[in-house]
C-alpha cells in the first residue's frame, strides 16, 4: 500500500482524467448518440414492420374469408337464378301449351260451325236446285202429257173423278 | 484468402508478442550468465515493465523507441525531451535545474545526480517536482482513445438513412447493444439508463481496448497503473453522487426499513460503503491487470531460467494458454467495471417504492 501511494503518479492521473473526459464527451456526441439512435430507430422500424406484416396477414385472412363467403353467396344466388329461370321456363311452356290448346279448340270449334253452315247452305241450295229441277221436269212432263187433247181429257176426267163435288 | 492468412499470422504474433519483446530486451540487459543474475534481471525487467516510462520503447534492441516530452512544474514550467535522460542514465538539465530519474520517478538533484536515501522511510530525500510529463501511458491512452473514437465515429457515420451498419459496425454494434441490454438496462432500469449510456459505453470500451493493448508487443500497462484506475473509479464515484436521487441518500443516512436505534450505526456503515465501492473498482482492475502481466512475464522468465527443452516447451505452452486467458480477462475486467458502475448508478437512481 505504501509502495502504491509512493508510486502514484499525479501527472498520469491528471492526463487520464483530461483525456478520458475528452474521449467521453467526443464519443457521446459523435458516436454513442448516433449509434444508439440508429439502433433504436431500426429496432422500432423492425417492430413496426413485423406488426404491419402481422396486420397484413390478418387482413389477408379476412379477405380470403370474405372472398369465400362472397363466392358462396354468389354461388347461392346463381343457383337461385337458375332455379327461377327454370321455373319461369316451365311456366312459360305450360302456359303456351294451354293457350295453344285453347286456341286450337277454338279454331276447331269455328271450323266445325263453318263446316255446318257450309253444309246447311249446300243442302239448301241442293234442295232448291232439286225443287227447280223437279219443277222443270214436271213442266216438261206436263207439257208432253198435255200436248194431245185426248190426254188432256183423260186428265181432266181423272181429276174430275177424284174431285168429288159435294 | 491471402488477407485472412496474414491476419491469422498477425494475431498469432500478437499472442507471442510479450515473449518476443521480452526476449530481445533481457538478452541485451543481462551481462552475466549465472542464474542469480538472470533471476535478478527478470525481476527487474518485470518491475520495469509494470512502471510507467518516460520514453516509448517498442523494440529496444532494434532502436525502435521514441523520446517523449517531459513537463515539470518546479518553480516555473520545465518542458524538455526525455532524450536528455538517456533512459535514466544521465542527469537532465533544464533552465538551471538538474533532474534525475530514480525508480521511474523524476527527482531534482545536483549536477552529479546524487540521490540520497533516507534510512527511515527508505525514500529519496530529494524533492519530487510536480510531474505532468507525457509518459508512455499518456501516449497510449491518447492513441487508444483516438482509435476508439475513429472506430466508433466511423460506425456512427456509416448508418445514414438505411440504418444498416457497415462491416465494422456489424462487429462493434452487437457489443454496444450488449452493453446496453446486458449491463445498463438490467442494472439501472429502463427508465433511467439512457443518461448513463455514454459513460458506461466509454468506460467499457476504453478499459477493454487498453487491456487488449497491454497484450500487444507495445508492452504497455495502462490499466495496471493505480493512477489510471483511480481516475476511472473517481469519475464513477462522482457521477454516482451527483446524479443520486433523494431515496439514495435516504437509504444511506436514515434507512426507513430498519429499526430506529439501528439507523445511526447503519448510516456509518453505509457511508463507508459509498467510498469502498469505487475503491474496490480501482483495486480490482489494477490488481487483475497487474497480476496478469506479472504471471505472463514470470512464465516467460522461466523459459530463461530452465535450461532444458522439455521445460521450455512446457512453459511456452503455458504462456500461450495464459495469454489466451488474459484475452478473456481483458474483456472480463472491462465488463465487471462497467457492470458494477451501472449497478452503482442503478442504486443512485432507484425509486424507493419497494419499501
Amino acid at each position: 500500500m505504501d509502495k502504491l501511494l509512493d508510486q502514484f503518479s499525479v501527472g498520469l492521473f491528471f492526463w487520464q482524467i483530461i483525456l478520458f473526459l475528452a474521449l467521453l464527451f467526443l464519443l457521446r456526441k459523435y458516436a454513442w448518440k448516433p449509434i444508439l439512435t440508429s439502433v433504436i430507430n431500426r429496432e422500432e422500424s423492425i417492430k413496426e414492420g413485423l406488426e404491419s406484416a402481422e396486420l397484413a396477414k390478418k387482413q389477408m385472412r379476412q379477405l380470403k374469408e370474405d372472398n369465400k363467403s362472397l363466392l358462396a353467396e354468389a354461388r347461392m344466388e346463381r343457383d337461385l337464378i337458375v332455379k327461377e329461370a327454370r321455373e319461369a321456363k316451365d311456366n312459360m311452356i305450360s302456359e303456351a301449351k294451354d293457350k295453344a290448346k285453347e286456341e286450337g279448340a277454338k279454331m276447331i270449334e269455328a271450323a266445325k260451325s263453318a263446316i255446318q253452315a257450309e253444309r246447311n247452305a249446300a243442302v239448301n241450295q241442293l234442295k232448291s236446285q232439286v225443287a227447280e229441277l223437279s219443277i222443270q221436269i214436271a213442266e216438261k212432263i206436263i207439257k208432253s202429257e198435255i200436248s194431245s187433247n185426248a190426254r188432256q181429257q183423260e186428265i181432266i176426267s181423272a181429276a174430275m173423278q177424284n174431285a168429288k163435288l159435294n | 484468402m491471402m488477407g485472412k492468412k496474414i491476419l491469422t499470422l498477425l494475431l498469432l504474433a500478437l499472442l507471442f508478442s510479450p515473449f518476443t519483446t521480452f526476449a530481445s530486451e533481457t538478452v541485451t540487459e543481462q551481462t552475466a550468465t549465472d542464474e542469480a543474475s538472470v533471476k535478478a534481471g527478470i525481476k527487474k525487467y518485470i518491475a520495469h515493465h509494470l512502471e510507467d516510462s518516460y520514453d516509448f520503447s517498442i523494440w529496444h534492441a532494434m532502436g525502435l523507441e521514441f523520446p517523449l516530452p517531459i513537463i515539470l512544474i518546479d518553480e516555473g514550467m520545465h518542458v524538455f525531451s526525455s532524450a536528455k535522460f538517456h533512459h535514466g542514465e544521465t542527469v537532465a538539465e533544464s533552465e538551471g535545474k538538474f533532474y534525475k530519474i530514480y525508480h521511474a520517478k523524476i527527482y531534482r538533484t545536483d549536477t552529479e545526480g546524487t540521490i540520497t536515501i533516507d534510512p527511515e522511510t527508505n525514500h529519496p530525500e530529494q524533492i519530487k517536482p510536480w510531474d505532468f510529463s507525457i509518459t508512455k501511458n499518456v501516449v497510449s491512452i491518447f492513441l487508444f482513445g483516438l482509435l476508439i473514437f475513429v472506430l466508433f465515429t466511423n460506425v456512427a457515420r456509416s448508418y445514414g438513412d438505411t440504418q444498416i451498419p457497415n462491416k465494422l459496425g456489424r462487429f462493434l454494434e452487437p457489443l454496444v447493444i450488449f452493453v446496453r441490454d446486458d449491463i445498463a438496462i438490467p442494472n439501472i432500469g429502463e427508465k433511467n439508463y439512457r443518461r448513463y449510456m455514454g459513460y458506461i459505453l466509454t468506460v467499457f470500451f476504453f478499459i477493454w481496448f487498453i487491456n487488449l493493448a497491454g497484450l500487444t508487443p507495445l508492452g504497455i500497462n495502462v490499466t495496471g497503473n493505480i493512477a489510471v484506475t483511480f481516475a476511472l473509479a473517481l469519475i464513477t464515484f462522482l457521477i454516482t453522487q451527483f446524479t443520486a436521487k433523494k431515496s439514495y441518500w435516504m437509504h444511506i443516512f436514515w434507512n426507513p426499513s430498519v429499526p430506529l436505534f439501528m439507523r445511526l450505526p447503519l448510516a456509518a456503515i453505509e457511508l463507508l460503503g459509498v467510498f469502498i465501492k469505487p475503491f474496490s473498482l480501482m483495486i480490482r482492475l489494477y490488481a487483475n491487470m497487474t497480476a496478469g502481466h506479472v504471471v505472463i512475464m514470470s512464465l516467460i522468465g522461466l523459459l530463461y531460467i530452465f535450461n532444458n527443452w522439455f521445460a521450455r516447451g512446457a512453459f511456452l505452452g503455458l504462456t500461450l494458454f495464459l495469454s489466451i486467458i488474459e484475452l478473456l480477462v481483458a474483456f472480463l475486467q472491462a465488463y465487471i467495471f462497467a457492470m458494477l458502475t451501472a449497478l452503482y448508478f442503478g442504486a443512485a437512481v432507484e425509486e424507493s417504492d419497494h419499501h
